[in-house]
């Protein structure tokens, strides 16, 4: 067995080794953000994680949008993680000579506004009532994440960004990067993601905030720090797990094999006979352990409005301003954010003649797919990346 | 080592297409002649390819690829999207020919198509003589294991074109590894043709393609049908 200190000194040297969260306060009044939803917010602090060097012509920055419930902390290891802690989240895919090369690009990864990871949401310190503004925390919009991303790449002093990558919620921000900030990008990688959420997805979300407001300890959302609704928000999060994993991936993982018998115990009292049921019980109470109840309200309905058509008239409005080479890919077993779905931006980038790579990439895991296959990712986004790169190079030095 | 057919091949599709133009390429492969395009002609440029391995390819060499299965047709390329599709040595492999040229002239203002031309001589002869399935320089397969799934000569190619309502614009011959324009004979010597297609407003009706040398004659001179 590795002593505390080996699996410390592989680690440092592994990936990007150890890393530390960066927090930046944006947003100062009288420079407020104005939302979408009416209102304004600020101050806004942002929590976020940089791997590898800027350039000096600031020139290979490429931003990590996180998905739903994801993080500012995608790779490498806290000095300070016990033995069993994981790396970042997309830890396989960031680091040198990774897909996302560290000695090559400068990667940042942002908490999205209204998250509970650093950055500031419905459980912050609201300034004015010293107070967490819990309910009293404005409506947000994928726009508004999307407003506090960009601003935070100005504040570390690059004008455009070489690429923004997301799969999921982080997908549909990077389509609203594309919309909002079109000269901001160089290329957008969009993955399992749409230009709306299906309204099955806002079905999910609905179910699974009900589940939360019902839980007697949420009190109409003025819990205390550390309390809450674990119970609702378990629960929450077993129903949005499912929607995450395929058919397949479930009869794979578990099929109809019982937890702690060989037979049936005819007996209703007990949560757990099959193993699925563990493993969703345990998703749950993981993720009560790290995510705030308020937040999931919030981002679920910032998910639910986001609607790239109705807000920009068209798709082809939404993309059409943009010079950015986007690649996109969905999985043939997602469920949730579908092939067609992908196939509607596809369309629409097409229509306004832009640089625009497609696949449906072969997967059984369902919409996780694009955390688990990170083969499949490696193979097409390191070429991609690496021509967005040189034809930036050459561009540049036809400029000079 | 590249087949010295192909190279040619691109050259004369490339000498077809107008600078500027957008162009949809239909089995681009690796994106080869989409990059050449790119770089010598200044089009912006399309593929589409099924194979996983030459998707990536394509996206090396920064060619925008979708990856998709021309079987199933062109339904997320919006209608006049492209000023020229490409489809070379790839229409007798599809199942649906029929609808994939339908979709080609849908899709762009004008379809270049390259085919085998069933109508050889060597082809001809060699059914004759052996009673037998031809293999071929240009379609060096066994029955049993040739992507090839129609064969036309030229005279059904002009065939299906007056039934779907298609023009030709230009009908140019390969004779061994040769753009030949105008050709004696075409029907007979050529192994592949390129044909430059147009959708047309109205359909003309079928008139059945006379099946003996007197139509070989007629086709002395090209475009004359």
């Amino acid at each position: 067995m590795a002593t505390q200190q080996e699996t410390t000194e592989a680690r440092q040297h592994s990936g990007v080794g150890f890393v530390q969260t960066k927090l930046a306060t944006l947003f100062v009044p009288p420079h407020w953000l104005k939302l979408a939803g009416g209102g304004e917010l600020g101050p806004i602090q942002v929590a976020y994680e940089t791997y590898g060097e800027l350039t000096p012509a600031k020139d290979n920055a490429i931003f990590i949008c996180h998905a739903l419930t994801g993080d500012a902390h995608a790779a490498g290891y806290y000095e300070d993680d016990d033995e069993k802690a994981k790396p970042g989240w997309w830890d396989d895919l960031i680091g040198p000579g990774r897909t996302l090369d560290t000695d090559k690009y400068f990667v940042i990864c942002a908490n999205v506004l209204g998250g509970c990871q650093g950055t500031t949401g419905p459980g912050s310190i609201n300034s004015e009532t010293n107070q967490p503004y819990r309910l009293n925390f404005p409506f947000i919009t994928v726009g508004d994440i999307v407003e506090v991303h960009s601003a935070l790449t100005r504040h570390l002093g690059i004008e455009q960004l070489l690429a923004v990558i997301g799969g999921s919620l982080g997908g549909m921000q990077v389509l609203e990067w594309a919309a909002r900030f079109p000269k901001q990008l160089r290329s957008a990688i969009c993955l399992a993601s749409a230009a709306q959420l299906s309204a099955q997805g806002i079905a999910f979300n609905a179910v699974g905030r009900r589940a939360i407001k019902t839980d007697p300890e949420y009190k109409d959302g003025e819990y205390e720090a550390g309390a809450g609704p674990r119970y609702g928000l378990a629960l929450a999060r077993m129903i949005a797990h499912i929607t995450y994993l395929s058919d397949q991936s479930i009869e794979m993982k578990f099929g109809r094999r019982l937890q702690d018998h060989d037979t049936f115990t005819y007996e209703m009292l007990p949560e757990v006979e099959f193993q699925v049921e563990s493993y969703l019980h345990y998703q749950g109470k993981r993720f009560v352990e790290r995510f705030d109840a308020n937040s999931y309200l919030y981002l679920t309905r910032a998910m639910d409005y986001f609607d790239l058509e109705s807000q920009y008239g068209s798709l082809t409005n939404a993309l059409g301003k943009t010079d950015a080479r986007f690649l996109i890919a969905s999985y043939d077993s997602d469920w949730l954010f579908t092939t067609t779905q992908s196939k509607e931006i596809l369309r629409a980038l097409i229509e306004c003649g832009k640089h625009v790579s497609f696949i449906e990439l072969k997967s059984p895991f369902g919409h996780d797919s694009f955390l688990i296959e990170i083969e499949q990712l490696q193979n097409m986004i390191t070429p991609f990346l690496e021509q967005a790169y040189q034809s930036q190079l050459i561009e540049s030095a036809q400029k000079t | 080592m590249q087949d010295p057919s192909l190279e040619m091949t691109d050259r004369m599709l490339l000498e077809q297409i107008q600078p500027g133009s957008r162009v949809l390429d239909l089995g681009c492969g690796d994106g080869r002649l989409l990059a050449r395009l790119r770089e010598e002609r200044g089009a912006s440029v399309l593929g589409i390819e099924i194979d996983i391995t030459q998707h990536h390819a394509a996206i090396a060499r920064g060619v925008p690829v979708i990856q998709a299965d021309l079987d199933e047709g062109l339904q997320d390329i919006p209608d006049g999207s492209f000023d020229y599709v490409v489809l070379s040595q790839t229409l007798q492999q599809v199942l649906h020919p029929k609808q994939l040229l339908e979709e080609m002239v849908r899709v762009a203002k004008r379809a270049l198509v390259v085919v085998p031309n069933f109508g050889n001589w060597r082809i001809r002869l060699q059914v004759l003589k052996q009673g037998r399935a031809p293999v071929t320089e240009v379609l060096p397969y066994e029955w049993y294991n040739t992507p090839n799934l129609h064969l036309m000569s030229m005279h059904d190619f002009q065939d299906l074109m007056r039934l779907l309502g298609i023009e030709i614009l230009q009908e140019i011959p390969i004779i061994n590894h040769r753009a030949v324009e105008r050709a004696w004979l075409a029907n007979l010597r050529a192994q592949h043709v390129l044909y430059v297609l147009q959708r047309q407003c109205e359909p003309h009706p079928v008139s059945q393609s006379k099946n003996n040398a007197e139509s070989e004659l007629e086709s002395l001179k090209p475009g004359s049908r």
